[in-house]
């Protein structure tokens, strides 16, 4: 109600400064203050990352907005795969015999090479229970889908769409059957978020395979992977592979991880340099990964399951590949039965098909030769035709004379045999007193007609 | 200036398909990953409404979920969003931006700028040596820019009729 004598403009409210100055600059106002809440929000985040109260409020925001976005992804993810899946299996199905010929002999290849690795595998082992050392065998995998990335290169996290639920943990190692990808940053029921190895706050323990060099493999902000602060080395050449060295207690040691590239200066780290590598993964094209979720000491059962029947498998292929060994025969050259505890007859080199004055049993011994006489008439051994072996596997046909028929072919055969030319003896050479009965009977046959004469070349 | 309005569920709606697109699309195109279809989206409605104040709250909303899909800590696309779309509001008060030649300039300085506080605000307040590339920079601020024109130009067929 008004008074009398008072006007209107007495009873209107005067702004004060503050209004007026709020309402004035009321939009820039609210601009400063939530740019300055979220200043505080980062400084208290990056003061306590991921602990107590605040870190549990940012769990909580990351959270809800991954668990509403995951279905989505999820369910898009199928549906592609859906399509994919129908169009591979029961479309696109040309060459694919070929293919599974082609995947049938890589395979045996492997289990060849793999076979002949064992060896090595069991030496390393059996060293590594001399040293003390223990390596860790990845025991346990659980396969994942990628659903979705961080929509930033600012960020190179992953998501996949297993979780809390499936066994994951935070800081479990992730792998493709190619190498390393990253590890498990933040897990939630359904969903996990994987930091991948080329991000800038990554780091991972590597050594250089042929320089023994260890490392700190990080990301750069061009998504590059490299080791940093590495004093210069001019072994380092490009093409090393790089392997997880296992000390950053989060992979297990021996995956590989990817390929030296090229070394280069880093400007801000003088002396050292940077060497980039190449991962062994294309990380920008993964569809889906393994994330480890046990490790074990010993060799899991599986693989050295593997291991035996690689080698089992090995061994079928060698014997197919290669001329079979035919079995011991059971009956002698004379027909009696053979003893198989018996010893083995002796073994001879086989017949020569050219057979010369070096040919075993072309000379006769030392110790029926005469000296001073005239040399014997020399007679080759029979050449023995080489009998044709078929081999039952290969069907290949070998030519090799047995042992026992060169044994048994006669030291001597007249007429034949194309008779040497002789050294020529001089007459006047006088007899030595150390003579061997034989010789001297030998001495006392005459000589060969043709001995007396000169040698005729 | 008019000021356009828009039905809820546009405003929805738009921004969470943006966010969706935004970390789906990379798994199958990764050169995808250079555009920043949150902060077009920002931009858009922020010019569109002409409320500094809306803008502003827009982005932070925007912003803080972009936050929530990285690892890094809660509020670096916050900020960047926030000023992003106070300003785009406040220019969209004094001159028309329904033009494509203007749009692509706004754009085009609106990433650069994004980009500049992003290399900031992780330099700066985080403490994560973010390298700036020039190059990559200008590049990244023109093809959102020409993205820019041709997602502004299907949006403003969801402006409602007055």
């Amino acid at each position: 109600m008004n008074r009398p004598g008072c006007g209107v403009s007495s009873s209107q409210p005067v702004p004060s400064l503050m209004e007026s100055f709020l309402s004035r600059y009321r939009n820039p106002l609210v601009l400063l203050a939530i740019v300055l809440a979220q200043l505080l929000g980062l400084a208290v985040q990056v003061r306590r990352p991921n602990t107590g109260k605040d870190g549990q409020q940012t769990r909580l925001v990351r959270y809800w907005v991954v668990t509403a976005f995951a279905p989505f992804e999820r369910a898009f993810l199928s549906v592609g795969h859906g399509v994919s899946n129908t169009w591979n299996n029961y479309v696109d199905l040309r060459h694919v015999r070929q293919q599974n010929q082609q995947l049938q002999s890589e395979l045996n290849r492997m289990r060849l090479e793999q076979s002949s690795l064992a060896v090595d595998a069991r030496e390393g082992l059996r060293l590594q229970k001399l040293f003390g050392f223990q390596q860790q065998y990845i025991a346990k995998t659980v396969a994942t889908h990628i659903i979705g990335t961080s929509g930033t290169d600012l960020s190179r996290v992953l998501v996949i769409d297993k979780g809390s639920k499936d066994g994951l943990k935070t800081d479990m190692p992730v792998i493709t059957p190619d190498g390393v990808v990253g590890k498990v940053r933040d897990v939630f029921p359904h969903s996990a978020q994987v930091l991948e190895i080329n991000d800038e706050t990554s780091g991972l323990g590597i050594v250089l395979t042929q320089t023994r060099l260890r490392g700190i493999l990080r990301g750069n902000a061009a998504g590059q992977t490299e080791i940093v602060d590495v004093l210069p080395d001019e072994r380092i050449q490009s093409g090393e592979h790089v392997l997880t060295s296992g000390g950053d207690n989060v992979y297990p040691s021996g995956l590989p991880v990817g390929t030296v590239e090229r070394v280069v200066n880093d400007p801000e780290r003088n002396p050292y340099v940077a060497v980039v590598v190449r991962p062994a993964v294309n990380l920008s094209r993964l569809d889906e990964v393994l994330v480890i979720t046990q490790t074990q000491n010993t060799m899991p059962a599986t693989m050295q399951q593997d291991i035996a029947t690689s080698e089992q498998k090995a061994a079928d292929i060698l014997a197919q590949r290669l001329p079979s060994v035919p079995p011991p025969p059971t009956v002698g050259r004379d027909g009696k039965p053979i003893n198989a505890n018996s010893p083995p007859p002796p073994v001879r080199p086989p017949a020569s098909l050219h057979p010369d004055q070096f040919t075993p049993d072309a000379i006769p011994p030392a110790t029926t030769l005469t000296p001073g006489a005239a040399y014997p008439n020399q007679v080759f051994p029979t050449q023995t035709p080489p009998v044709a072996t078929v081999h039952a596997n290969t069907g290949v046909q070998t030519g090799s004379a047995p042992v026992q028929s060169n044994l048994a072919a006669p030291r001597s055969k007249p007429a034949t045999a194309q008779p040497k030319p002789t050294r020529q003896l001089k007459p006047t050479e006088p007899p030595t007193s150390a003579q061997h009965p034989k010789a001297t009977q030998h001495s006392q046959t005459p000589p060969h007609p043709k001995t007396a004469q000169e040698p005729q070349n | 200036m008019e000021e356009h309005r828009f039905h809820p569920l546009v405003l929805i709606l738009v921004p969470l398909i943006a966010l969706f697109l935004q970390v789906y699309l990379p798994l199958r195109f990764p050169s995808i990953a250079i555009l920043n279809l949150p902060v077009l989206i920002v931009i858009y409605f922020s010019v569109s409404r002409r409320s500094p104040i809306g803008g502003t709250l827009l982005g932070l909303v925007i912003g803080i979920i972009q936050d929530a899909m990285t690892h890094l800590p809660l509020g670096i696309n916050g900020i960047i969003d926030c000023i992003l779309g106070y300003l785009a509001a406040s220019i969209g008060l004094r001159i028309d931006v329904d033009n494509p030649g203007t749009r692509l300039i706004m754009n085009f300085t609106f990433i650069l700028l994004a980009s500049s506080l992003h290399v900031l605000i992780l330099r700066r307040l985080i403490g994560i040596h973010e390298q700036w590339y020039g190059l990559h920079d200008l590049i990244r601020a023109l093809v959102n820019g020409l993205v820019g024109v041709v997602l502004f130009a299907l949006l403003d067929r969801l402006r409602q009729r007055e």
